[in-house]
């Protein structure tokens, strides 16, 4: 619809919307979190949900104690191996559409832990990310601020057509392997569907343009 | 605390028990009791139970990864070159097999005193890695025992529940040993550098400089 008729109909007392745009705004506005945090991060994931910051003001406030019951996966805090398989076998048992927000340098890629033998290197090794916030920990603001970055994420996704979310795609996978303990590492040590990042074998030419062919916010798969 | 003291009165109370008193050089200067393997348990319930060391709380177990050492010193030695007698340079290795170690540290809440030092070392690093448990004496031993067992690999005959702490029970390595190779998993690092740099060189993740 055009948009200046839009408007003028809107000051007439009209509201126009496209279907699309209401199912966007309903499922932006109630984006409920899986209950559970990881380490220091957590503490401040309570906070942004506490009075002072009051993550509810984005219709979040319902942190289900249910993967089955979840649209949003916060990642707070560190990963470790051992861990790593249960946090993919909970995004696994999340209904689609879900969405998954990496807090803190941890979650995003082992953070000071990172040469640790037994910290997970960024949980997009075995699931798809959908923002990474930096920060060790982030604040809540910080937080919130990726909140608003995932809401306007679902504001444009259309429903229709090749870019359409994963949930209206039946291509589109919504379970990803869940690493096993091996005797040396977790096997695999990363989901090669995610994290194809470049090494020596495929980079040819300039490291940022096949960055941005892979880069890790936009494949789903 | 009168290390000397300790050790006689070990010396005297268990039989047969073999102490030695490792010494620390460091301006710190806490020195150190080694105890035999076979008397461990017993001095540990004689220093518990001792009415005047009572040593009642075990604040702190850690573990220690020693490896082979290979000590070279050169000694002149007379030899015949060329029919003439001459004194020549000859290296000489010493090779000291390594062992783990785990130590104790120890306290007295009622007497204010401590820390007292102790030490056990097992026979080599491979096999014969065996060592008593002292969280029958100490409870508080139980978990860092635990995590000695889980990263270094020292058995503990007499603990209760020796299971591993930190790693998943299918891992095989013990990470903390000074010989553990880790699994490369470097094949994304924006900034490499040192250490981190050959790693990821090695993952093919960063093109040869």
């Amino acid at each position: 619809m055009d948009l200046e008729l839009k408007n003028e109909l809107s000051r007439q007392g009209i509201f126009t919307t496209t279907l699309e745009e209401l199912y966007n705004w309903g499922r932006k506005s109630s984006v409920w979190p899986l209950t559970f945090g990881l380490a220091c991060c957590a503490i401040e994931m309570i906070a942004t949900t506490m009075a002072r910051y009051d993550l509810a003001r984005f219709g979040a406030e319902v942190f289900r104690p249910s993967p089955r019951q979840a649209d949003l996966m916060i990642v707070a805090g560190t990963v470790t191996k051992k861990m790593a398989p249960q946090i993919v076998r909970l995004y696994n048992q999340m209904p689609e559409p879900k969405y998954v927000i990496a807090m803190g340098a941890c979650a995003i890629s082992g953070g000071p832990f990172k040469q640790g033998y037994n910290v997970l290197k960024g949980i997009d090794r075995y699931i798809p990310v959908d923002v990474h916030i930096p920060g060790c920990p982030p604040r809540p603001e910080a937080l919130m601020d990726a909140f608003i970055a995932l809401q306007k994420k679902i504001e444009a996704q259309s429903l229709t057509g090749a870019d359409r979310p994963p949930h209206l795609n039946a291509e589109a996978p919504s379970e990803f392997i869940v690493p096993q303990y091996g005797a040396h590492d977790l096997e695999p040590s990363k989901n090669v569907k995610l994290w194809n990042i470049i090494t020596k074998s495929t980079a040819n030419g300039s490291r940022a343009a096949s960055e941005n062919e892979s880069g890790k916010n936009q494949i789903r798969y | 605390m009168n290390l000397e003291k300790i050790k006689s009165d070990i010396e005297a109370a268990v039989r047969g028990c073999s102490v030695q008193l490792v010494l620390n050089g460091s301006p710190c200067g806490q020195h150190s009791l080694l105890l035999d393997r076979e008397h461990a348990f017993e001095i540990a319930k004689f220093l518990r139970d001792d009415p005047e060391l009572h040593l009642d709380y075990c604040s702190n177990v850690t573990g220690v990864d020693w490896l082979d050492t290979e000590t070279s010193e050169k000694v002149k030695v007379k030899q015949l070159v060329d029919g003439v007698e001459q004194e020549v340079e000859e290296v000489r290795k010493t090779r000291t097999p390594g062992y783990l170690e785990t130590i104790y540290h120890l306290f007295s809440m009622e007497k204010k005193h401590g820390p007292l030092v102790l030490r056990l070392r097992t026979e080599d690093r491979s096999d014969r890695v065996t060592l008593p448990s002292l969280t029958p004496v100490w409870r508080s031993a139980e978990f860092q025992e635990r995590e000695i067992f889980d990263l270094y690999g020292i058995i503990f005959e007499g603990h209760p529940d020796l299971r591993r702490i930190l790693m998943w029970d299918e891992f095989e390595d013990h990470p903390m040993r000074k010989d553990y190779v880790e699994p490369n998993d470097y094949e994304y690092e924006p900034t490499p550098h040192d250490a981190v740099l050959e790693k990821s060189m090695r993952a093919g993740a960063v093109e040869g400089r």
